[in-house]
């Protein structure tokens, strides 16, 4: 798993490729905890995720709930079959906010 | 015949013979199971069901034979390897019983804790995803005897699949059960298959269930493997021991057309 963090205008935006698994999910975890703890938005690219498994979505969902504590925005972006697949068969695809460009997302935080 | 039998075959087994003392219990079984689909293992009592997945789970060493599995023979591992090998595999084994002083979602946990350093709260989040799917997450602080047959079974699956395994093993799931919970526990495991990508081996001899969830099918019978193929074929098949255990009575020969006539007409 490869994890970049770059902060954009308004918002903190989280890359991620490759697998998401047990060893790399307490990674991902910091990162988000790390954004969200500055109290910045957060927007988490999955494009190039070729798969996560349940450690990786426990992660983003803790995300998305500390974010909902904290009123900040939280969006995943881009997310690819695959990871959409596990979300749904987990009921979180209606959960989420899903966004499919970064415009979209900016829009969301005026 | 496919070429591309590595990646293809979540299984390979190859002339697996058991012998406990002198008796052959497996009598050199050939197998192999394909990447991401239902395989169900069928065949009366004592006919080496059991004895062929505790082989396959590392559990039981053969006599000769070998079992290729994500990469490994387990035939011949060592148990270093068969214990990595195992961490991608979740089994829910008949009278794989909870342990009773825990609460389910500390059985269910088990493996996290025992396995891995993530944070416990994404540990608690995964066991509610997990009890979530199998329809159980209002019996998270339960105590495993308060669950009826059918929640200890649901309970035991989503422990079996904690560690999101690549290959996942049921020995008689649904013996025990009514059928209404029985038809529930099909639904989940065609919906792993579905939406984990899950390789499933099932033992079990409840025909309904058979039919309704396998790719595959082996017969077993006193420790051999006397007929694979899809539920199409195997229903097709003419060997009457097939028949049999498909309780349905091999066709007779009509000698007497005219007698034959006469039972469909009433002879009028
Ligand atoms: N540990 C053992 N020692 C001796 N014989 C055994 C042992 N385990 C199983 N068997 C024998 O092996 C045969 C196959 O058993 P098993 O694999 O449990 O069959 P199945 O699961 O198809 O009912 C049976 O005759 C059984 O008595
Ligand atoms: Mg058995």
């Amino acid at each position: 798993m490869e994890c970049n963090v770059t902060s954009e205008s308004g918002f903190d935006l989280i890359k991620l490729s490759g697998e998401v698994d047990l060893q790399f999910s307490p990674q991902l975890r910091e990162k988000i905890l790390g954004c969200l703890k500055a109290g910045h938005p957060l927007l988490i690219d999955l494009a190039k995720v070729s798969y996560i498994d349940s450690s990786g979505i426990a992660s983003l969902v803790e995300g998305f709930q500390t974010a909902k504590t904290s009123k900040l925005q939280y969006g995943l972006l881009n997310i690819s079959s695959t990871a959409m697949q596990v979300l749904t068969l987990t009921r979180l695809d209606k959960i989420f906010d899903l966004y499919s460009s970064t415009d979209q997302f900016k829009q969301k935080l005026q | 015949m496919s070429g591309n039998t590595t990646t293809d075959k979540a299984i390979t087994i190859r002339n697996l013979v058991v012998d406990y003392g002198p008796r052959r219990i497996l009598n050199g079984i050939n197998l192999e199971i394909p990447n991401g689909q239902i395989m169900v293992i069928m065949g009366q009592s004592g006919a080496g069901k059991s004895t062929l997945l505790r082989c396959i789970l590392g559990l039981k060493k053969p006599t000769s034979g070998s079992i290729h599995m994500l990469g490994t023979d387990i035939a011949t591992a060592s148990r270093t390897d068969i214990y990595k090998a195992r961490k991608q595999i979740g089994v829910a084994f008949q009278g794989g019983a909870l342990f009773s002083s825990m609460t389910v979602a500390e059985n269910i946990q088990l493996a996290l804790h025992e396995h891995t350093n993530l944070d416990e709260k994404t540990i608690q989040i995964m066991t509610r995803i997990k009890l979530d799917m199998v329809n159980m997450l209002e019996a998270e602080n339960l105590m495993p005897s308060e669950l009826s047959g059918g929640m200890a079974k649901r309970a035991a699956l989503a422990r079996a699949i904690i560690m999101d395994p690549k290959l996942l093993f049921f020995d008689e799931p649904s013996s025990g059960l009514d059928p209404s919970t029985a038809a529930e526990l099909d639904q989940l495991i065609l919906t792993l298959k579905k939406g984990m990508g899950m390789t499933i081996v099932v033992v079990t001899h409840e025909l309904d269930s058979i039919f309704k969830i396998a790719d595959h099918i082996a017969v077993m019978k006193d420790g051999n493997l006397i007929e694979t193929g899809t539920p199409q074929q195997i229903i097709a098949s003419t060997n009457p021991e097939i028949q049999g255990m498909l309780n349905r009575k091999p066709r007779e020969t009509i000698v007497d057309t005219d007698a034959h006539l006469r039972r469909l007409t009433g002879g009028f």
